[in-house]
């Protein structure tokens, strides 16, 4: 599938800021099944971008604007090419061992709750890939996944017990039951084409990974309860939200931060001109 | 148990170097050094040099304890373990320099791999960055223990951001003024080129494109950190500015601090603030203490940190207990100091010894520091037994146990006159571009408390002057 991204970050400040820096993981790269046909990210002001790796092999650019700075948008266009591989990732950039991801971390910190979840539902009999797929199940079955507008994070172990989370919260849960059960386990920050069959594409969205030892590392959206399809374009991964976002900021002065987020990622039409 | 002491060995003898000391304590009538002592308080509190600990909230602040009587080390004594501890932090720096190098260590199967990748010291926004002139740790803090005439054992090794070296020179301060007169029967070595020395270690770790008389400033959490007493003295005798987060900016990856001549950049930070909160835009997102983007400048090579960003995976309580493979891995000699015996609960065998000899054992947190988090098993109740034994159960990993050494003892004043007291002494070793440092001596922490074995400050400990007698 083709599919064409289009994706604005705003913010908007009663008192303008002095000066922001800005740390972004919105870069997408090559790998079997993703294939970057074009990207762009374009800050509305003027300001200096530098683009490094991070230990996981993303992309991160780092921004710092000089104010006074009453708006700023970052502007990501792009078209990625993918195709359908049953959520397995390979031919990607691997810097870490995968020892790193089965770390705990502050939002995939397990209670007795998440633990005692975790082996009901997967700690029994199988291969360990089926062993995850019971799991997404059950996460997708106790889990209801909300529009993350307006809403933070709260970690995997508060997510489970309210039941109803956003969508990376929902991926931070899969990953600490993992994790428990001994699997390395990753956050995917990205983007869903939007398709008929899947509830939870409107964009932007985030997922997990696991790794096999003799598969490598395979996707889990239990959101969507599938492994991700040709519908899935990965960006950054990392230990968690935190680890992987998007965006991180500070800012000198500007109060009365308004953030304003406008996302769309469709099966791009037609031949594309600017190719 | 009975403990090697200091000033008596066994008991029966009086230790060479204790002679003067010993003579001095007899023949000093008892109402003079009980005001001596009372001055020596007041020195303390007039200094307002305190610490605060955390979970108390009847104080914020408070004195540490000093004892007048001196802990005292012979020329040789020290010779021995100043080697050992150049040899130990020599180790510590290319153990770092591996894990986020090379990994030779790992290939070559000395650590068990998981132990560092899992660590969430191990940070990895480090992982083949190369930090200024190769130094990792350049100010470490090794606490160490005597348990008989010639055996010192590596108790713990601080390499993030060691405190209490201010103890150790206002000590020394306060035993300089108070008791002069002993001063002139001992010859003692000097403490009080440690800033110096601090001084040029820094400057000799600032990055390549800095001038030749690089800017460093110490770079503090504030004033409701349990060391900021430390942060202000330490800044003071460098001759450097103290700054808080907030007084720092980063633009276009360089340091800058705010000055009333406007902003001046930065080439070294002498932190105290620990790598989770040093930048919101990479580590705790939460952190209002450190400086945003100020990882972006130490891995552009444009600022140096001191301690380095992850030393944290050196001084884990786990890694800690493989620390005499590294020795001797890394350098080629067998490890000149000890390290304590150490059961890793991670392996079951070892965690189902521990668990058959709790109340034997000292159990400790992995992750924990400062006394906290501490089974002290001959000196527990059964309660506290309980709930260990089930921690070490549900998460083994997270815990290593020691068998309850006999810590060294030193002549203390008690309530009842003067008692042995177990004793600890953190040295001091610095790391630079041209080597090894070490003042003689360091701090030495007493357990005031009869037959106590924990000397840390926020769980009733004291401190002493630590004497190294040149002749």
């Amino acid at each position: 599938m083709r599919i064409r991204i289009s994706h604005t970050i705003s913010y908007e400040y009663a008192e303008p800021a002095r000066h922001i820096t800005q740390i972004l993981r919105l870069t997408p790269l090559d790998h079997d099944g993703q294939h970057v046909m074009s990207w762009r990210i374009e800050p509305s002001i003027d300001g200096r971008m530098r683009a490094t790796r991070d230990a996981h092999g993303n992309v991160v650019h780092s921004f710092y604007a000089d104010g006074p700075i009453s708006s700023l948008s970052i502007h990501i266009d792009g078209v990625v090419e993918t195709t359908d591989l049953a959520g397995v990732v390979r031919g990607g950039i691997e810097r870490v061992p995968c020892d790193v991801y089965r770390r705990d971390t502050l939002l995939t910190e397990q209670d007795e709750a998440l633990r005692s979840f975790a082996e009901e539902t997967a700690g029994g009999a199988g291969t360990e890939l089926s062993q995850m797929h019971a799991l997404m199940a059950a996460v997708n079955g106790r889990m209801t996944c909300v529009d993350a507008t307006g809403r933070t994070g709260v970690g995997a172990a508060a997510a489970f017990q309210a039941k109803e989370a956003i969508a990376q919260d929902i991926a931070h849960v899969f990953m600490a039951c993992a994790r428990h059960l001994g699997l390395p386990a990753r956050y995917v920050s990205g983007y869903v084409a939007q398709a008929e069959d899947l509830p939870h594409a409107n964009g932007a969205h985030a997922w997990a990974e696991v790794h096999f030892d003799d598969y490598g590392w395979i996707g889990f959206d239990c959101a969507n309860a599938i492994c991700p399809i040709d519908t899935h374009v990965r960006v950054a991964v990392g230990l968690d939200f935190a680890d992987a976002a998007p965006v991180r900021g500070a800012r000198q002065g500007g109060e009365g931060e308004l953030l304003n987020v406008l996302v769309s990622a469709r099966e791009a039409e037609g031949r594309l001109s600017n190719q | 148990m009975v403990a090697f002491d200091e000033m008596t060995g066994s008991g029966a003898e009086l230790r060479p170097a204790y002679e003067a000391l010993d003579r001095w304590l007899k023949e000093t009538p008892a109402d003079q050094l009980a005001l001596r002592r009372s001055q020596a308080e007041l020195f303390f509190r007039r200094i307002g040099i305190t610490f605060a600990v955390y979970g108390d909230e009847d104080s914020t602040e408070r004195l540490i304890p000093f004892d007048i009587i001196p802990r005292v080390l012979t020329k040789p004594e020290w010779t021995k373990l100043e080697k050992g501890l150049r040899q130990r932090v020599t180790a510590l720096n290319m153990f770092l320099a591996d894990v986020y190098g090379p990994k030779e260590c790992l290939k070559a199967g000395i650590i068990p791999p998981d132990l560092v990748y899992r660590n969430a010291c191990y940070q990895l926004e480090m992982v083949d960055f190369k930090v200024p002139h190769g130094v990792y740790c350049h100010i470490a803090g090794i606490d160490v223990v005597r348990v008989d005439a010639d055996t010192f054992y590596v108790l713990e090794d601080n390499a993030r951001t060691p405190s209490g070296v201010s103890y150790m020179m206002e000590n020394r301060e306060v035993m300089l003024r108070l008791f002069p007169e002993l001063f002139s029967t001992h010859r003692v070595a000097p403490v009080d080129n440690y800033p110096d020395q601090l001084l040029a270690t820094l400057r000799s770790v600032a990055p390549r494109s800095a001038p030749s008389d690089p800017t460093i400033c110490l770079l503090t959490p504030g004033q409701f950190n349990s060391a900021f007493y430390e942060h202000s003295f330490l800044a003071d005798k460098l001759g450097v500015e103290l700054v808080e987060g907030s007084d720092l900016l980063v633009k276009d990856d360089v340091v800058y601090m705010r000055t009333t001549q406007g902003p001046k950049r930065v080439d070294v930070i002498y932190r105290r603030i620990d790598d989770d909160f040093i930048d919101p835009l990479v580590f705790r997102g939460d952190s209002v203490l450190g400086v945003p983007g100020i990882i972006g400048a130490y891995k552009a090579g444009n600022v140096t940190l001191a301690n380095a960003v992850g030393t944290g995976v050196a001084d884990d309580k786990a890694v800690y207990s493989y620390m005499p493979e590294i020795v001797k891995f890394f350098t080629g000699e067998e490890p000149i100091l000890k390290n304590v015996p150490t059961w890793r609960c991670r392996e079951p065998e070892a965690n189902a010894y521990v668990l058959d000899n709790l109340e034997h054992l000292v159990v400790k947190e992995v992750n924990g520091s400062g006394g906290y988090g501490m089974l002290v098993g001959p000196h527990a109740n059964k309660a506290q037994i309980e709930t260990f034994r089930r921690k070490l159960k549900a998460q083994p990993e997270g815990f290593i146990a020691q068998p309850t050494l006999a810590l060294s003892t030193c002549p203390t004043f008690v309530a009842s006159g003067v008692a042995p007291r177990h004793v600890d002494l953190r040295p001091y070793v610095l790391s630079g571009a041209n080597g090894i440092s070490c003042v003689p001596g360091g701090l030495t922490r007493v357990a005031l408390k009869e037959g106590s074995l924990v000397v840390n400050s926020s769980q009733g400990g004291g401190t002493k002057d630590t004497w190294v007698l040149d002749a």
